[in-house]
């Protein structure tokens, strides 16, 4: 199975991520997205015309979807990241994975002009970002409440993976996550799943918990 | 403090790669003041009321100076050494002082905690002892016989080794580094870090390289350079006080640290100071 894929993209990271998670084997492709623009070649369009990056090849399967690419890879490998079949269930996530879009615009096209220089309206941007995370924030409340603290489970899903690395980057472009504290606890509890890989700006756990007698304050949450 | 009263503003600073200039040109900012980088032969610079800036195309990079530059750019002789790529890696803009740029650089220290399992390891952590020195004639700092246990210390290498460098800082906000060529034993890989300050808590960065490597692709080494240098970007957002103090206050350095301590005295001694509190607090 092909990746088209850049250490930098949250979209491609999402990929790589849920296949470590469900123990597949990628074969990299790497893609000079920046400085190089080699997303947008002859040779890249004709995979996916709209010149986006990751892009999926299995066999006779394209996906140019990242959504796509995470729901092949559950289903081949590990279906239980897809939720028990319930239509209530599989409904919710299927709201977070076309929601998730969402972030990759506003807090991944915030990221794309704070970090790379890349023109946008970042004042907007970040705008339309807060408002994401707002929503993601009083849904993962809701969740806690029920004694949950994943998306749309009492377990991970592809739903998790769909939204989590625009959130984590959100501080990428200039968006804090200091005002929402179950988005933190959400991300933590992501980090902490066995097989659970990083990217620059997405740091793994080290040995966070501080001695019980230590005035230290933890390095992150 | 105004840019004109500053030492720093008749340094040369990287503006542009001259290989990814636009046709409209790059607006961009130079020690706050906005500047745009035009592309044709040759590549001109021009700052706000029309005025041209000196300009130098070198190392794949466009380098002006809102001042008068008393002397060239300086020299990497490696640059023209044959049988070296020569990497353009693109630019990075981080929220922070340009000075904390080029001290994270000639930091060793954080290795096996940001950059994990790559230019580091724990329990590997320990920074042996090593040399720095201002050199007075060519008015440099510069940091020798630097080892370090690496798991993978470049896109080439197979397995863990031990490291060696040598730091470089021939400019307030460049710094070039040397490091085990694990294709040529016996030679150095260059790794720079060209710093253009938009502000002096904002700065654009433009990592550049020229390495013995016949056999890694060239994405593959840009995004290797990307992967370490964006690992830092969340740690230098995120240090406090945003300013690089140079005089001693709250921080404590440690052995490790010299590289740091040789760079701020330097830095305290030309007065090269936007981006610095000269008084900590």
């Amino acid at each position: 199975m092909i990746l088209y894929d850049y250490i930098l993209s949250p979209d491609a990271y999402k990929v790589r991520l849920m296949a470590a998670l469900a123990g597949v084997k990628l074969d990299l492709r790497a893609v000079d997205v920046h400085p190089g623009r080699e997303h947008e070649s002859e040779p890249l369009r004709a995979l996916n015309p709209a010149g986006s990056i990751p892009i999926l090849i299995d066999g006779d399967l394209i996906l140019t979807e990242s959504a796509a690419m995470l729901v092949y890879l559950a289903r081949l490998a590990a279906p239980e990241w897809l939720g028990d079949g319930d239509a209530a269930g599989g409904a919710r996530i299927q709201q977070w994975l076309s929601f998730s879009p969402r972030l990759t615009d506003h807090l991944g096209g915030a990221r794309a002009t704070e970090m790379l220089a890349e023109p946008g309206d970042l004042p907007a941007l970040q705008q339309a970002g807060i408002i994401d995370l707002r929503q993601l924030e009083a849904a993962l409340i809701e969740r806690r409440i029920e004694g949950q603290c994943f998306l749309a489970a009492d377990r991970p899903t592809v739903a998790d993976i769909a939204c989590f690395p625009y959130a984590a980057l959100a501080p990428d472009g200039g968006v804090s996550l200091d005002p929402y504290p179950s988005i933190r606890l959400w991300m933590r509890a992501i980090r902490m799943l066995p097989g659970f890989i990083e990217m620059p700006g997405i740091h793994r756990l080290h040995e966070l918990k501080p001695e019980p007698l230590s005035t230290e304050t933890p390095e992150t949450v | 403090m105004t840019t004109s009263s500053q030492p720093m503003i008749d340094q040369w600073y990287p503006v542009a790669l001259a290989s990814q200039l636009p046709p409209e040109g790059r607006a961009t900012q130079l020690m706050g003041a906005p500047i745009v980088v035009l592309p044709g032969e040759p590549i001109r610079v021009v700052a706000g009321g029309g005025r041209d800036l000196p300009v130098t195309v070198r190392y794949g990079h466009v380098w002006t100076s809102l001042g008068e530059p008393s002397k060239e750019l300086f020299d990497i002789p490696e640059a023209d050494q044959p049988g070296r790529r020569l990497v353009e890696v693109g630019v990075v803009r981080v929220r922070c002082s340009p000075l904390r740029a080029v001290e994270n650089f000639l930091d060793i220290a954080h290795f096996p905690f940001v950059h994990t399992d790559i230019l580091g390891a724990e329990p590997h952590t320990e920074v042996g002892k090593y040399d720095v020195e201002i050199r007075e004639e060519e008015d440099e700092v510069w940091a020798t016989k630097v080892q370090f246990y690496q798991p993978q210390a470049a896109k080439s290498a197979t397995g863990g080794i031990t490291t060696d460098y040598m730091y470089r800082v021939p400019a307030p906000t460049s710094s070039v580094l040397y490091k085990t060529c694990p294709a040529r034993p016996g030679d150095w890989d260059v790794i720079t870090l060209f710093v253009q300050p938009l502000t002096e808590e904002l700065c654009d960065v433009w990592p550049w390289m020229a390495l013995f490597d016949d056999e890694t692709p060239t994405t593959d080494l840009i995004h290797f350079q990307q992967m370490i240098f964006l690992q830092d970007r969340s740690i230098l957002e995120n240090q406090i006080p945003r300013l690089l103090p140079l005089d001693p206050g709250r921080e404590i350095p440690t052995r490790a640290d010299l590289t740091s301590v040789a760079y701020r005295r330097w830095l305290k001694r030309h007065l090269f100071t936007y981006g610095a509190q000269l008084v900590a607090q």
